[in-house]
């Protein structure tokens, strides 16, 4: 039972770290139909940002060595600031794109700020402690958890509150719901379109912050390509969840989580190495079932 | 030059199945992984003792053959080309996004695969002293070969069908295309090239390791269909032309050049960055590509739209 909990528990932290990554793809999705393959990407960026730029082993604090509100708002902003200027720059230019072009730009996109960040800051991966206090165990009536984990969730949960209000209670939500629904219909109804996409990618690259910080107290490792795993769990909870939908990009992402951390503490030792391939094969099966996801949305639905 | 007659077999193949069909695929370099190492288990090693010793997984009677290159790159294109019909069977009864991100489930997946299936792939380490058998001759040989099997797909009724539902999926349906069945056979058939290509990846370099067939290469050869065209088979080779030329100039930049007394330098890694810039610009500024979704036409011969 005690170890039931534990993974209970492990499979909710992991899946809050996938549903977030997700709720940022999905985003974006639902309001530009762009997959952004460059989200892991922001997350990685944001992540460097706590180190000083050197291609040096050994990290030296640069924002990382704030206290940690200001620390927390400066990696925010800064993811923010990232995805602002990656609309600016390539997005705003792709207004009339077909989704298939915006996912390979995104791709590129992706490609091009991985590569900057080994330029500048070395291809190796760095150790780098923050908060290691967070990672200490705690006892909770005989369960052992880390209090990261139950920070993760409890941040996650906080944020999906505060997005749900958001969404459902301020105009701008609304208007992004609007425009999420059918967005010719909500620009000729008022929606300025330009600043309902950058409020997305804000709200995306904000995301892709808190994931960044998350992330890195639990591995307390730097890496360019640190996000990939994430991001690619995150892509395939967007679709298992139901692509465009916010609820089905959570879901998904829990599911997705919870199916890994299951499969880690139940399949036997010769096969547990292979956990992965069975995430995916259980993804495709899922997907073969409802191609739509879970929450299915009518407008994706291919009208004849 | 040898490698860009690889890269034109990898693009190819990814046109068979991307450009007929309109779906795009992350997952073909699965193919391309798999065909390497079909060809290892097939033609490695030079050694009698390597393969035993390092891969203690391969069934007894693999283990103790090595036979000639042809056979082995045989082998990789029917194994790739195998699994790929299989594998495009499943997931060919999906469409549009779906698919795609399907596809690249089935990378990630495939990856993981032979990342932890050590007896049989060697896992995480490299497997060196594949037999070298890639020439330049050798190379456009083979890459004349898969332009024209991508041709003959391309013309036969096939290729027609596919197209037509990748316009007008539903029209082409009401019409009597089976739309299930002419994209399995094109992805089994790009599965089969990209096999090909794995193998004389393998039988270029003489290393294989399961990273060297992940998210870099994927890029590499979408950005190439897609900077070239995915609408045309001539935007596919063209895409390879002008990639590589990219990337070759940005390569001597990067050494640096000299002007004068001064070694005017960009920062290593500006190659990588420049080639995502490139492929950016060709989006933004022609987003059906270089070719535009055209043939490259030699006076009466020209291709079926």
């Amino acid at each position: 039972m005690i170890h039931f909990l534990q993974t209970l528990i492990d499979a909710l932290s992991l899946g809050s770290l996938y549903a977030l990554a997700a709720l940022g793809i999905g985003l974006l999705f639902g309001i530009m139909r762009l997959i952004n393959f460059a989200h892991g990407d922001f997350v990685a960026l944001s992540a460097y940002a706590l180190i000083l730029p050197s291609t040096d082993v050994v990290s030296t604090l640069f924002i990382g060595s704030l206290s940690w509100p200001l620390l927390i708002a400066a990696i925010l902003t800064f993811g923010v600031v990232v995805a602002l200027l990656s609309n600016f720059a390539v997005f705003r230019r792709m207004r009339t794109a077909s989704p298939q072009n915006l996912m390979v730009v995104s791709f590129a996109l992706g490609y091009v700020i991985q590569n900057l960040i080994m330029t500048v800051y070395g291809a190796r991966p760095k150790a780098l402690g923050l908060w290691s206090s967070l990672t200490q165990v705690i006892d909770v009536g005989g369960l052992r958890v880390p209090l990261l984990q139950l920070v993760t969730i409890g941040v996650t949960a906080g944020l999906l509150l505060g997005l749900l209000l958001f969404m459902r209670k301020t105009p701008f939500g609304i208007q992004m719901r609007a425009a999420a629904d059918d967005f010719r219909m909500a620009r000729f109804l008022g929606v300025r379109a330009d600043f309902v996409i950058a409020l997305s990618f804000a709200i995306s690259g904000l995301l892709a912050g808190v994931v960044s910080l998350l992330f890195v107290v639990q591995t307390g490792v730097l890496a360019p390509t640190m996000a990939s795993d994430i991001i690619i769990f995150a892509f395939i909870a967007t679709v298992v969840g139901g692509m465009g939908s916010l609820p089905g990009a959570v879901l998904g992402g829990l599911l997705v989580g919870a199916a890994s951390s299951l499969l880690q503490a139940y399949l036997p030792d010769g096969i547990r190495a292979f956990r992965d391939v069975f995430v995916f094969l259980f993804v495709i099966a899922l997907l073969l079932v409802r191609p739509s996801g879970i929450i299915r949305l009518k407008q994706f639905e291919e009208r004849v | 030059m040898t490698e860009m007659t690889i890269r034109v077999v990898l693009v190819v193949g990814l046109y068979i199945f991307i450009g007929n069909s309109g779906i795009l695929s992350f997952g073909h370099v699965s193919f391309m992984s798999i065909g390497a190492y079909a060809f290892v288990w097939i033609s490695c090693c030079t050694l009698p003792a390597l393969k035993p010793l390092y891969l203690p997984g391969l069934p007894i009677v693999l283990q103790e053959t090595a036979l000639p290159s042809p056979a082995g790159i045989a082998a990789a294109a029917a194994l790739a080309g195998g699994s790929a019909l299989v594998i495009g069977s499943i997931l060919m009864r999906l469409s549009g996004t779906a698919a795609s991100i399907a596809t690249f489930s089935l990378l990630a997946g495939q990856y993981a695969l032979f990342r932890n299936w050590t007896g049989v792939t060697g896992g995480t380490s490299s497997l060196a002293n594949v037999p070298v058998f890639m020439t330049s001759a050798i190379g456009t040989l083979l890459a004349i070969g898969a332009v024209l099997i991508a041709w003959l797909h391309h013309q036969s009724r096939f290729g027609l069908m596919l197209r037509a539902a990748r316009d007008e999926q539903t029209a082409s349906k009401a019409s009597g295309v089976n739309v299930w069945l002419v994209r399995t056979i094109a992805f089994g058939l790009s599965g089969l090239i990209m096999g090909v290509g794995g193998a004389m990846q393998a039988g270029f370099l003489g290393i294989v390791t399961v990273d060297a067939f992940y998210l870099d290469v994927t890029f590499l050869t979408l950005a190439m269909l897609i900077v070239g065209g995915s609408g045309s088979l001539s935007g596919a080779v063209v895409g390879v032309i002008a990639l590589t030329a990219v990337t070759e100039m940005l390569r001597r930049f990067e050494v640096g050049i000299h002007l004068g007394d001064t070694l005017l330098a960009l920062p290593r890694g500006f190659q990588e960055v420049g080639l995502g810039i490139v492929m950016i610009l060709v989006m933004i500024l022609r987003p059906a590509g270089i070719m535009n979704g055209r043939e490259l036409t030699v006076g009466h011969f020209r291709l079926k739209r």
